[in-house]
């Protein structure tokens, strides 16, 4: 990467709230947005999730209509908050509808629509209902496109999906859009919303825990899904910032090329990557003061995820996983988690991860149970999805 | 900043284009083109295991990129990767939807961890062993366009050497009903920021506005109109045709893309 990128305006919704104030509280007070599940019609998992409060009370405006499904609600109810939207259209106002970009992350887009359809299908043709809209709900770039409707914008958009590492990535390709001249602005982020798909899907892997997720905890036993929207602007550094400007320092990707679903057990590809942020940042291991862990809380993830961070930074640098506290929202969590971090530079202070008793003696890092004062400058926050596919990124204040 | 790169290997699989090789001649005007079903090679470089696990959109996905490798004489293991399609596995998402829609909603792990967008990338990088950055795309009927403008700001920016991999497959019904796509197909491209002996050409991409470019041979225009991945080939056809010029892509209305390419001078 070349030149440091401004987090100008940025927004989360996730079951510990709407918007930043919520977030925040949450945060402070280190509670868990966590519940049993009972989304839709699932009653059959013993399992936790972290479901966003009110989505199906809140339809999408008629002039969006065509894009109705949890997802895009999800989304909407996002850029509301912390005055996104006006952001976006002062970016747009500035640069022009062709020079900002729409580049977000999801795993599943609207797939819940396509699981309740097949439900209503036709019992003699077998067709599937005539509302039901495939482009605008299902298809993997539905959100980009209904955030790109949303504001009238008219430039380049996209879609990563890359499961777990999707909306962390879309930092690292928005920064090459900016750096090319391609735009000036950029509206990155992810929304993934909860769906059948994923709740039986990691329950067929074994990996849902029946308790609320404790990431790092020596008696982990399998994540707990969440459901998030979280949007930033990204753009050029103004002139002059405040010292608490939060700023995008570098990103770094790699891939494991080992197993579709288990990550490389020492954890090579999450070192590379969080090399790779740490190289584009010119920064070294030392210069980081907290690390927000990808720490999903299955056994395997922490314990690799663990071993590359202690290899590269030792038991030196506090670290969480604020999963126990949000779920892992997927798609979501790189957008997610930049937030959080963007939120812990910002208010000078440490989250702590929840719901973790007993923190596994066999991974040696410094992993924070509490929420800790201080005064970070540089946090680094990994990403790191099925198929092997990881990111990490470096943010850090402007003063 | 210039977005350019040299195109120094292709791999295409479609409906009666068998390979780059095979359908540069078709391209090129010199051989009719004559359409019949999609034949796809199972992905050899993969181990029996995960081969036995992998769908139609994963099989064509490779089966490009391991072309474009070879073609340019590349190491995928020196190479980004872009992965880009509308869909994904659409044979396993059809599957996963009826499960989840009957009373026993157990899916299979191996179906759930394909249901992926990003499965062809995760497959590709265990098949070729490649550590290296890989992203994976959608942008709906503009994927092919999202994938170049990306793979293009790789090479550019970061100085990377980057395969992109563009893919599509059908929907089985009830999908396909909603979303009609008439064949798989797909295109990749091994973009290299330096010029080298397989260089085929040097392309350069700029967002544009001109409407897209349509093809003369009737039913190749109609796959280019059906396919996302597809809206490649006019590109392709100027390669084949070893003709410098301007192409115009689809991509997202009211952006389209247009590229410049210069024929590398070679025998």
């Amino acid at each position: 990467m070349l030149n440091s990128l401004w987090l100008s305006h940025f927004t989360a919704a996730s079951c510990l709230g709407h918007g930043l104030e919520a977030t925040l509280a949450a945060l402070r007070a280190q509670q868990s947005g966590l519940a049993p599940c009972a989304f839709e019609t699932v009653t059959d998992l013993a399992t936790y999730v972290g479901e966003v409060a009110g989505l199906d009370e809140a339809p999408l405006p008629a002039s969006l209509a065509e894009f109705e499904c949890r997802n895009n609600r999800l989304a909407l109810l996002g850029l509301r908050q912390d005055g996104f939207s006006a952001a976006v259209g002062a970016a747009a106002a500035r640069h022009g509808r062709r020079r900002v970009g729409v580049l977000l992350g999801t795993s599943t887009s609207g797939i819940l629509q396509t699981e309740q359809a097949y439900r209503r299908r036709d019992p003699v043709t077998g067709a599937l209902p005539d509302d039901f809209n495939y482009r605008t709900t299902h298809n993997t770039y539905s959100v980009a496109d209904f955030v790109r409707t949303a504001f009238n914008l008219e430039g380049p958009a996209v879609v990563v999906s890359t499961a777990c590492s999707s909306s962390a990535k879309v930092f690292a390709s928005a920064a090459r859009m900016i750096a090319a001249g391609l735009i000036d602005a950029a509206i990155v982020g992810g929304v993934d919303s909860l769906c059948l798909t994923t709740l039986y899907g990691f329950n067929s892997l074994e990996l849902l825990s029946s308790e609320p997720c404790r990431p790092y905890d020596k008696d982990r036993n399998g994540l707990s899904i969440g459901e998030a929207a979280a949007f930033i602007l990204l753009q050029r550094p103004a002139d002059s910032l405040d010292a608490d400007a939060v700023l995008l320092l570098g990103a770094g990707e790699s891939s494991d090329a080992h197993h579709m679903s288990s990550p490389h057990p020492e954890g090579l590809g999450a070192r590379m990557a969080m090399t790779a942020a740490l190289k584009a940042a010119g920064l070294q291991p030392a210069d980081i003061d907290y690390i927000n862990l990808h720490g999903t809380a299955t056994p395997n993830n922490d314990a690799a995820e663990g071993r590359a961070v202690a290899t590269l930074f030792g038991d030196r640098v506090p670290c969480s996983s604020t999963k126990g506290a949000t779920g892992h929202t997927l798609g979501a969590a790189g957008g997610l988690e930049a937030v959080i971090s963007a939120l812990a530079l910002q208010q000078g202070f440490l989250p702590g991860g929840v719901n973790t008793r007993n923190v596994d003696p066999g991974i040696p890092i410094q992993y924070l149970t509490a929420n800790r004062e201080g005064a970070p400058r540089r946090v680094l926050s990994n990403s790191f999805g099925f198929g092997g596919t990881n990111c990490s990124l470096v943010l850090g204040r402007a003063g | 900043m210039k977005l350019s790169a040299y195109l120094d290997g292709i791999g295409l699989i479609g409906p009666g284009l068998d390979n780059w090789l095979a359908a540069r001649p078709i391209l090129a005007g010199a051989t009719p083109y004559e359409p019949r079903p999609l034949a796809v090679p199972a992905p050899q470089s993969l181990p029996p295991a995960e081969r036995r696990r992998t769908g139609l959109a994963i099989k064509v996905a490779l089966a490009v990129a391991q072309e474009a490798i070879a073609a340019g004489q590349l190491d995928a293991r020196q190479l980004a990767a872009v992965f880009s399609s509308s869909g994904a596995d659409n044979d396993n998402c059809d599957a996963i939807c009826k499960t989840l829609a009957s009373e026993d909603r157990s899916i299979s792990p191996t179906r759930f961890h394909n249901s992926v967008h990003n499965a062809p990338a995760g497959y590709w990088g265990i098949a070729s062993g490649a550590m290296t950055p890989a992203t994976v795309l959608c942008a709906h009927d503009g994927s092919f366009g999202a994938g170049l403008l990306e793979a293009l700001t790789q090479v550019a920016v970061e100085g990377w050497g980057t395969l992109l991999v563009t893919y599509d497959m059908p929907y089985p019904e009830p999908l396909h009903a909603k979303r009609p796509l008439p064949s798989a197909f797909g295109i990749a491209l091994a973009l290299m920021p330096e010029r080298s002996a397989h260089s085929l050409a040097r392309i350069e991409v700029s967002l544009a506005d001109d409407a897209p470019d349509a093809l003369a041979e009737p039913e190749l225009e109609a796959l280019r109109r059906a396919i996302p991945c597809a809206r490649g080939l006019p590109l392709l056809l100027a390669v084949a045709r070893g003709e410098g010029g301007r192409v115009v892509l689809d991509y997202l209305a009211p952006l389209s893309l247009a590229v410049t390419i210069e024929p590398e001078n070679r025998s």
